[in-house]
């Protein structure tokens, strides 16, 4: 382990791993390996702590945008949505940990969101004020945009990451789902499997 | 553990501790042979794996690190490489078979003798291994019993033939193999239970698998899936014969004036240079880096690298071919539970002069994402809606129900197709970095595209509300490294022996996928073990009969 510990020094380590070589469509996640285990640790403080979550990276106005997109993409309907489960707070650890290099793309995301706003909704000052169909409509305008893309992936990692990360608070993420993560599962394991379906 | 000093003439030096790696040091250290693996990366032991899919996708907790060891990437000769993560290999002790998913398929007889069967294929290195399955046999049954494999002997019509059964019973089948066995039934296939690396019972001292559904590119926190850290390598390091050296980095085999190797010369962890005499040296840090550190190991008697007086060190590299398609179904099959794959087919293993193109391979039923993450972003068909409520209403309704069916195919062995040694890009200690040229050869991208279609018809046949291919695509990048210092009888045509001996080099012996002479059908780590029980077995022989002056 000296080693691993001597390797986290000092390297900008834009690693990409893994996806899937078994060619199935896969995330390309680009991290900081120190940055990973700090937000981690920095959820896991928090946790402890029982303080409220707080900001690191974006500002009150900005954080409102951002969760405002948040909660676009992963909505908040009969079941709870992103931002009841915390987006907001994974995207700005992510921002303040292993996705700095991200910071200066959702500043200048952010100023273009605006600017979309105000082009389609002259009279409105911020993204986060419009009505829930007006949001949809700006969305729709940026949805092939890389900062959209960005805001889409950070929002959908967070929502079904560890709890830890914050952004699947609760497992409102797992829960929706029905993910569950055991430690040990024995068969049948879904309906298909049952003895007495299994011909 | 026994240490030993590196002014110690060991008997042997080990470069890697994976599936080849672990095999020779088991079976050296048995043989009463001192030995030390040298590892690049850490030990991490069961408690260190954890369920954590942010984490294992995006940090090289157990896998190489692109940022310390970059790749480029080129398709042919005439383009400049680029920066790419191109390979993928293990990096801790126990190398891939740490995170892999166990799919434990020895070669079939035919597999050796393509060449003799097909004929040449114009424009390839396409040829007959020197050694034929019957030879291998007895280490394949090795390689199932020291490792521990779960399967069902005689299952598939299509087996190969086996002198022992399987030491032990299959795995529970999941939905997705119920589903994969509908079918391809109602197809008139014939699908059978997956041969895993993975304990359905307890085996050795070893607790079986729980089922905790975290296993392709995980680290198994029981010990159930048979790593080689979690079977041979114990085993070695009980002979008091084996020391395991992590944070090793090896940039040289050093040769004397006779062109005998001396030992290696590696980094340690505070990136120091240390130099470890052996009286031999088995190369086995998998078929992308062995040909590295053989083009790094260049001496004025071996001014091209070591043991490459054929020129084919790091050529005629094979990735292996994949093919995926997947389908919802009504029911939750809960497909994060439990192992990746629990039944495929080989009926489409050997080529088919009918087909138009060399090729074959199997298909297996899985689910094949990896955990929620993977689902979320990559699992949806290409006309789901990616936000809002419908999204969010499609990832609710089938994450439970969805299955892939996933082929692994041949891969034809081109010259052009290589790992050579960047001439710009460095790595983090200073030394060459991995340089990959890769194309696939047009049947390649055929036989991907005739699985594509086998795979939906299954899908179809097994009731499949909704199914969709992943367009075929050509190969950039690789995990199954196999081919890169091919074995042969003839020192100009190939780098080692049929005993895996390096044809220049009396005692040094290159054991991975690297010795491959053709794909398989994309399932190497079985045919790695058994390659490398067998080699390290004549090493054995040839270090008990005096010395490493004469060939086997």
């Amino acid at each position: 382990m000296e080693n691993r510990h001597d390797e986290k020094q000092g390297h900008s380590r834009r690693s990409v791993l893994v996806g899937s070589l078994s060619g199935l469509s896969s995330i390309w996640l680009a991290t900081h390996w120190p940055g990973i285990l700090a937000a981690q640790e920095h959820a896991h403080a928090l946790a402890k702590s029982g303080r409220p979550a707080t900001l690191g990276f974006f500002s009150p106005d900005q954080a409102s945008e951002i969760e405002a997109m948040a909660a676009q993409i992963i909505p908040t309907d009969d079941t709870p949505g992103a931002r009841e489960a915390g987006a907001i707070y994974f995207i700005d650890r992510a921002l303040t940990t292993f996705d700095q290099e991200k910071q200066a793309a959702y500043t200048i995301g952010l100023k273009d969101l605006r600017a979309k706003t105000r082009e389609l909704f002259p009279s409105a000052n911020k993204f986060s004020e419009l009505n829930s169909a007006q949001q949809v409509q700006v969305l729709t305008a940026i949805e092939k945009t890389a900062f959209f893309g960005q805001v889409r992936s950070h929002t959908i990692i967070g929502f079904f990451a560890n709890p830890e990360y914050g952004g699947n608070q609760e497992k409102i993420g797992w829960n929706l789902i029905g993910f569950e993560d055991k430690f040990a599962w024995e068969p049948p394991f879904g309906n298909y499997d049952r003895p007495n379906k299994q011909s | 553990m026994r240490k030993f000093s590196t002014a110690t003439q060991v008997d042997f030096v080990i470069i890697g501790s994976g599936g080849a790696g672990g095999a020779v040091a088991k079976e050296l250290s048995t043989s009463g042979f001192e030995v030390v693996v040298l590892e690049q990366g850490p030990r991490l032991e069961d408690r260190d794996f954890k369920h954590d899919e942010l984490s294992i996708r995006s940090t090289p907790a157990l896998v190489n690190d692109h940022a310390l060891q970059p790749n480029t990437f080129r398709k042919t000769a005439q383009e400049k490489a680029q920066l790419a993560s191109a390979i993928s290999y293990g990096r801790c002790v126990g190398g891939g078979t740490v995170h892999y998913t166990g799919s434990q398929w020895r070669f079939h007889e035919i597999d050796f003798i393509e060449r003799s069967r097909w004929g040449t294929i114009e424009g390839t290195g396409f040829a007959d291994w020197p050694i034929t399955y019957a030879e291998l046999e007895p280490y394949y049954v090795k390689a199932e019993y020291e490792f521990g494999v779960s399967g069902v002997s005689g299952a598939s019509p299509f087996d190969p033939p086996r002198s022992k059964p399987y030491p032990l019973p299959a795995l529970p089948i999941k939905s997705a193999g119920v589903l994969f066995d509908r079918g391809c039934k109602k197809l008139e296939l014939h699908p059978v239970p997956v041969p895993s690396a993975i304990l359905s019972q307890p085996y050795q001292g070893r607790k079986a698998c729980n089922h905790c559904g975290f296993c392709e590119w995980y680290g198994c926190e029981q010990g159930a899936k048979s790593s080689s850290l979690s079977s041979v390598i114990p085993a070695a390091e009980k002979t008091g014969r084996c020391e395991i050296r992590t944070g090793s980095y090896v940039r040289e085999i050093s040769v004397d004036k006779s062109g005998r190797v001396t030992g290696v010369i590696y980094f340690d962890s505070r990136k120091q240079e240390v130099f470890q005499k052996a009286k031999a040296v088995v190369l086995c840090a998998n078929g992308s880096e062995s040909p590295r550190l053989l083009l790094l190991s260049k001496s004025n008697l071996f001014p091209d690298g070591l043991a490459n007086s054929s020129g084919l060190v790091g050529k005629y590299l094979m990735l292996g071919g994949t093919a995926s398609a997947s389908g919802i179904f009504d029911e939750p099959l809960n497909e994060f539970k439990s192992v990746m794959s629990t039944r495929a087919i080989e009926d489409f293993y050997d080529s088919d002069a009918k087909r138009g193109f060399y090729g074959g391979g199997r298909i297996d039923g899985r689910w094949g994402f990896m955990g929620p993450i993977g689902y979320a972003l990559g699992g949806l068909p290409p006309d789901a809606p990616l936000w809002g409520t419908g999204y969010k209403n499609f990832v609710k309704e089938n994450f439970n129900r969805t299955m892939t069916c996933q082929s692994y195919l041949t891969s034809l062995p081109l010259e052009s197709n290589n790992i050579t040694l960047d001439p710009d890009v460095k790595d983090a200690w200073g030394l060459p970095a991995m340089r990959v040229t890769y194309k696939d050869h047009p049947d390649g991208m055929k036989v991907k595209q005739y699985f594509l279609e086998r795979s939906l018809e299954i899908l179809e046949a097994a009731g499949a509300k909704k199914k969709w291919g992943n367009p075929v695509r050509e190969t950039t990048t690789g995990g199954h490294l196999m081919g890169s210092c091919r074995m042969g009888n003839d020192p100009k045509t190939s780098v080692v022996d049929k005993f895996n001996r390096a044809h220049d080099v009396p005692n040094l012996f290159i054991v991975d996928g690297s010795s491959f002479v053709t794909s398989g059908r994309n399932h190497p780590t079985c045919t790695i073990e058994a390659l490398a029980f067998r080699a390290a077995e004549n090493m054995a022989k040839a270090a008990k009969s005096g010395s490493f002056k004469s060939s086997v």
